[in-house]
């Protein structure tokens, strides 16, 4: 069984992490800002796996599943925040929401 | 014990008051008047009966005193002593509480309960100001006695109520803190030096520390004191705060809670850093003399009514300054005197300005004018207390400013003669304020509102007697001031003679090389 | 009987008190009886008192009454207490029974003003406190009548408030004698720090054991009083308050003049007067500003139109003739001159007054007067009387010869002194000149003003007894060679220890002359202004003279130096600072925070990508700097 190393195995989580933040900068919709906020969980949540694997420990998985029911805990809070904004602003644009400037 | 039921009734009956309002407004206010007789009541019984004075060793002698553990860890007791000087200043307080609580009973409708809570909390902290003889109370009576003293500008005051209380407010905690960090030095230079940790006002006299420190922690306590008294250039807070109080607010303000700042020079500064004190006399005898002048001045420019009087308070305050400064027995009575004289006719001058507009509608002396035709009692009484601001023989305010400057001319003729010419813009802002707001052609507009009713006349002719008996029988005052004057003077007596024979002999031996 | 003598200025003060105190409740007849009663009474103790004074003088010839302890610390102990000695009982007599006199007249002159009670109520706290003045014996106490009779002349000259113009020359005179009241004060200050005590007798005792003939710090002293003396007393350069001080109605004029308030000065410097002979070069100073005084005041007063502001100013110029005396150390002759003045000018400003309410309009202007003495016989009689007394008329007035003692003894004084006799004669001359011109032209030539109504008892009375007085007042009193009666001098010299002149070869021509000045001022008045030559007439109107009138109208410009040097630089800076500049710094400190908020606030945008932008690159620079170190 051949070893993929540790390094090149953490490619994949940096890429889609930085995809994820560079989602929540660039896309104004607040459900693709959602997404995107899930895409940067799920990239934590690979390197606790990639991390466990490394060191043979079963600390990583837990992590993972801990970083799993927070993302499902937000993605609920945060669809239910979508929904009450949708329909005060009748937009899903993230910018239109700044009544909170000084 | 009886020293702690002084601070506790007004809180309590405070307590009372708010919730009773509910029952009836008038019940609010009942409770506020009985309060007040009760405490006078206490002072008197303790003021009686009191066993001969009570010499502390190093403290000099005091009428009563009270001391219960609070935080014991950090050497902080509930300390309280009363002397001659805080009976004094308590007996004023007392008094002008309770012609506050008389002059509201019209002025004030709107939640009338709160409003008495926090008159009464003023006062309960006022008292408790002047009994704590533990810095630690003593901080804490001084926030009580300012936090409800905010809500009565922001919340009963005039047009412009909230900046003024914000800057009441920012002034005052500024200050206060700078006190807190003063007194937390001091307790802990005073550590260094003994190794007990205390905040027992005794126990901290005549703490050793060298004389950059002392200067330091003596500054610190000095502007905390000279903002709230207040003195040029810390003044500025006042004028709005006196002029956007509701008239109680204002005569609180100005009567007693004025003196908290004299009263902190006269008990702490200059007794707990006697040296440093003495050191910086000229500068602050300076700023006193300026602020006479300056507020004098600055009263004699105004239009609004209660503005002028507001001044002319900073003007009369540099008065107190200057003779706490002169540290001599002429002249620390003559500031005694002075405050409560200024308390007496100021608070005066205040309600009638607070009569006034409750019938004009207007503190704005151009509008007025002629008020004598319309409102004879008001406006002789209007008249005589500002004769009395301006210091005319016979009535309270001569006798502390002349003794004032009595004092101080032996040590700086020139402070004592340039205060004195503060006796005549005196004149000038008393008698501009009575030309337009009584004297001059009268206004149609003017012609119908009635006079004074009988609960104002009997306050200012209560008033009226107490200020011609300052003026006329003073001693009685003098006697009793002079049990706690001889306890200051005491506390730095020691201090000071050694301090001058070292000098003294330092020079001898200069002039024998 | 001596013991009564806290009556004397109790009375009145009682009377003001139950005045102010019924706040016009009462009815006009009450009024009138509660205002005069006092008075009366008080000057009939004082009767009782100075006979008893003559004919069994208390030990030392002085009596002092403790009524009780003022203030008592630190070795500074003025008591309330009253001292009687022959200088301070001719000031009693006279201040009580002028004052009666023209209190009595007031009670008919201010019939039916709306202000009946408040007037009545601040003359009886006049006189009370002029006897406060009087009798103190220490001198805080006497600073108490010393500002009670300022406060009261403010009262009294604004008494018809509603008239801006009476309340502005109130307050001038309040706060132009406070000027000169704090020179008392501090001076009162000098003298109790060098010497540890303000009661008079001890005092003087020890100024005399402390301080050297002609010491500093005696003359810091005396000139500091000095100060005082001139700010009542209304001399150069403090005068400017009086001649405005006409704005008070007549009664008030003449208690002002005759029996109050600018008498003053004139006690207080006659009091002190050990002090001032230990202070020789302030001594001079006295008698230099009487000499000026007298003669610029008379100037003016040649001047003036107002019937009234004639009076004033001949007031200023008369306390000058005392001031002078008082400098030349003849102060028993300048306590005569105030007796006699005391008469003449309250009969003077009454007759006056007599004439003013008698006047459509109450015409105060005297070229609108003319003809009177046909139609008001009674002023014109009295008014003669007045002017002939102040005019110094040979042999049959009061004034004659208490300015005559004034001038004898400044002849006598020596040394430079002849300049000051010279102004003293000059002005004895002017004098007469200037009152004449308002006789004649008041009372001469045709009528102009109708004269309406007539009067009663409360008025004739006064008049009379008045007119008497400033006849025979001076008889107590004459030079050595028209008598020799020295009964005041002599009652005097237990106070000041003054030794009348003696014959000498030069009095006779001196009394010649004084006498011839007064009498050819008169003549000059007849010539000028009842027969004027057409060609004085058109002088009087060439530009040159009329400017120089007007500036002496105006009182020598005082006012206007007054105005440009004190009040408009005063009301400039009070205008500048209304809004207190130090209040800016703590407003600019308010105000740099408000902008740095303004500043910081920008960065809150609202839009959540910004904020997770800034968290990103924040996190990302942290990161970095962590990875690189």
């Amino acid at each position: 069984m051949t070893t993929v190393p540790f390094g090149q195995l953490l490619i994949l989580p940096v890429l889609l992490f930085a995809l994820g933040v560079l989602g929540v900068l660039a896309r104004r919709n607040l459900v693709f800002i959602l997404m995107s906020i899930e895409i940067m969980l799920n990239a934590a949540g690979l390197v606790f796996i990639i991390a466990g694997a490394r060191w043979g420990q079963a600390d990583g998985q837990i992590m993972f599943l801990l970083v799993l029911t927070l993302a499902a805990a937000e993605v609920s809070i945060g669809l239910a925040l979508i929904i009450r904004i949708r329909a005060r602003l009748p937009s899903l644009d993230s910018d239109a929401a700044n009544l909170l400037q000084g | 014990m009886m020293l702690l039921w002084l601070i506790l009734v007004p809180a309590i009956g405070g307590l009372l008051a708010w919730p009773a309002e509910r029952l009836r407004p008038s019940a609010a206010r009942w409770i506020s008047l009985a309060s007040m007789v009760v405490d006078l009541l206490i002072l008197l019984q303790i003021w009686q009966h009191h066993a001969g004075p009570i010499d502390i060793t190093g403290g000099g002698r005091w009428v009563a005193m009270l001391n219960i553990p609070w935080i014991p860890q950090l050497g902080i007791n509930i300390t309280l002593g009363l002397d001659g000087l805080s009976l004094l200043l308590i007996l004023l307080t007392i008094g002008l509480g309770f012609v506050s609580v008389v002059i509201s009973w019209s002025e004030i409708g709107e939640r009338v309960g709160a409003f008495h809570f926090n008159l009464l909390w003023t006062l309960a902290g006022t008292i408790g100001v002047f009994l704590a003889l533990d810095l630690f109370l003593f901080f804490f009576a001084w926030e009580i006695m300012l936090v409800p003293m905010y809500f009565l500008i922001a919340l009963w005051g005039h047009e412009n109520r909230i900046y003024a209380s914000i800057k009441f407010f920012l002034f005052t905690q500024g200050s206060g803190l700078l006190m807190l960090l003063a007194i937390l030095a001091l307790v802990l230079v005073h550590r260094r030096a003994t190794g007990t940790l205390t905040f027992n006002y005794f126990q901290l006299l005549g703490t050793r520390m060298n004389p950059a420190t002392e200067m330091w922690i003596m500054l610190g306590f000095f502007i905390a004191f000279i903002v709230k008294l207040p003195a040029v250039p810390f003044h500025t807070w006042l004028p709005d705060a006196h002029t956007e109080a509701p008239t109680a607010g204002s005569v609180i303000l100005a009567g007693i809670m004025l003196k908290t700042g004299a009263y902190g020079l006269l008990r702490f500064v200059v007794p707990l850093f006697p040296l440093a004190a003495m050191r910086f006399a000229p500068i602050a005898m300076l700023l006193g003399v300026i602020g006479i002048i300056y507020g004098a001045v600055l009263a004699f420019g105004q239009t609004d009514m209660k503005r002028l009087v507001a001044y002319s308070s900073v003007s009369h305050l540099g008065f107190v300054l200057l003779g706490i400064f002169a540290w001599n027995t002429l002249a620390l009575q003559g500031a005694v005197m002075q405050m409560l004289a200024h308390g007496v006719s100021t608070g005066a001058l205040f309600i009638t300005v607070g009569a006034l507009q409750e019938r004009l509608h207007t503190r704005d002396m151009r509008q007025m004018g002629g008020l004598w035709a319309s409102l004879p009692r008001l406006s002789a009484l209007g008249m005589f207390f500002a004769i009395a601001s301006l210091g005319l023989p016979g009535l309270g305010n001569f006798i502390g400013e002349f003794l004032i400057l009595l004092g101080t001319f032996r040590l700086h003729p020139v402070f004592a003669v340039i205060g004195a010419l503060g006796v005549i813009t005196a004149a000038a802002y008393s008698l501009i304020l009575v030309q337009r707001a009584f004297h001059g052609p009268p206004r149609e507009t003017m012609a119908a509102v009635p006079d004074l009713r009988m609960r104002h006349l009997a306050v200012m002719a209560a008033l009226s007697v107490a200020i011609i008996g300052l003026g006329l029988y003073p001693q009685p005052i003098f006697d009793v001031a002079a049990g706690g004057l001889a306890n200051l003077q005491s506390a730095t007596h020691g201090v000071l003679t050694l301090a001058a024979s070292d000098t003294g002999s330092k020079r001898a031996e200069g002039g024998s090389r | 009987m001596m013991h009564a003598l806290w009556l004397v200025p109790a009375f009145p003060l009682l009377g003001a008190a139950i005045l102010m105190l019924s706040a016009g409740r009462l009815a006009p007849r009450a009024i009138a009886l509660i205002a005069v009663l006092p008075c009366a009474a008080s000057a009939i103790v004082a009767i009782t008192i100075a006979i008893g004074f003559i004919t069994a003088p208390p030990p030392g010839h002085a009596f002092s009454q403790i009524l009780w302890q003022w203030v008592a610390i630190g070795g500074f102990d003025p008591a309330i207490g009253l001292y009687l000695d022959p200088l301070s009982l001719v000031m009693m007599l006279v201040v009580t029974v002028v004052g009666t006199l023209i209190l009595l007249y007031a009670t008919e002159f201010m019939a039916g003003d709306e202000g009946y009670n408040r007037f009545f109520a601040y003359m009886n706290l006049f006189v009370a406190a002029m006897l406060v003045l009087l009798l103190a014996n220490d001198l805080l106490f006497l600073y108490v009548g010393w500002e009670g009779v300022g406060l009261c002349s403010y009262l009294l000259i604004g008494f018809w408030y509603q008239d801006a113009a009476n309340g502005l020359a109130a307050r001038k005179a309040f706060i132009v004698t406070r000027v000169g009241d704090t020179g008392l004060m501090i001076g009162l200050f000098v003298l109790f720090t060098h010497l540890g005590t303000l009661d008079i007798q001890p005092l003087m005792h020890r100024a005399v054991l402390a301080w050297p003939h002609g010491s500093n710090i005696a003359s810091l002293a005396a000139a500091l009083l000095l100060l005082g003396a001139i700010g009542k007393s209304a001399q150069l350069p403090l005068q400017t308050w009086l001649p405005d001080a006409m704005a008070g109605p007549t009664p008030v004029s003449a208690l002002i003049h005759a029996a109050t308030m600018v008498t003053a000065g004139v006690y207080l410097i006659a009091r002190m007067h050990v002090l001032y002979a230990l202070a020789p070069h302030v001594q001079m100073a006295v008698a230099a500003i009487g000499a000026a005084t007298l003669f610029a005041a008379a100037v003016a007063a040649l001047n003036q139109h107002d019937i009234k502001r004639i009076l004033a100013y001949s007031t200023i110029s008369q306390i000058g003739y005392m001031f002078l005396a008082l400098g030349v150390g003849a102060e028993s002759a300048a306590i005569f001159h105030f007796m006699a003045h005391a008469f003449f000018k309250a009969l003077l400003f009454l007759a006056a007054g007599a004439i003013t309410m008698r006047l459509e309009h109450h015409e105060h202007d005297i070229f609108r007067m003319g003809g009177l003495a046909k139609q008001l016989p009674v002023a014109f009689w009295s008014f003669l009387i007045g002017s002939a007394s102040l005019a110094a008329l040979p042999l049959v007035t009061a004034g004659f010869y208490s300015k005559e003692m004034i001038l004898s003894e400044t002849w006598a004084h020596g040394g430079a002194v002849p300049i000051l006799w010279v102004a003293g004669v000059v002005t004895a001359f002017v004098t007469a000149l200037y009152i004449f011109r308002a006789v004649f032209i008041v009372f001469f030539g045709e009528a102009k003003t109708p004269v309406v109504g007539h009067y009663g008892i409360r008025i004739m009375l006064p008049l009379t007894v008045l007119s008497v007085l400033a006849i025979v007042g001076g008889f107590v009193e004459t030079p050595n060679g028209l008598g020799g009666v020295r009964l005041f001098s002599h009652f005097l010299s237990s106070v000041f220890g003054h030794v009348p002149l003696a014959a000498s070869a030069t009095e006779t021509p001196l009394l010649v002359v004084a006498s011839l000045v007064s009498l050819a001022g008169v003549a000059l008045a007849w010539l000028l202004y009842l027969r004027p030559a057409p060609r004085f007439v058109a002088w009087a109107q060439t530009q040159a003279v009329v400017a120089w009138r007007n500036f002496f109208l105006s009182g020598w410009g005082f006012d206007w130096f007054y105005d440009r040097l004190i009040v408009q630089p005063f009301l400039y800076l009070v205008r500048i600072n209304h809004s207190d500049v130090i209040d800016d710094v703590f407003t600019g400190i308010a105000d740099g925070c408000r902008g740095l908020h303004g500043l910081l606030k920008q960065t809150q945008t609202g839009r959540i990508r910004w904020y997770a932008a800034w968290l990103a690159a924040g996190s990302i620079v942290t990161i970095a700097v962590a990875v690189i170190r």
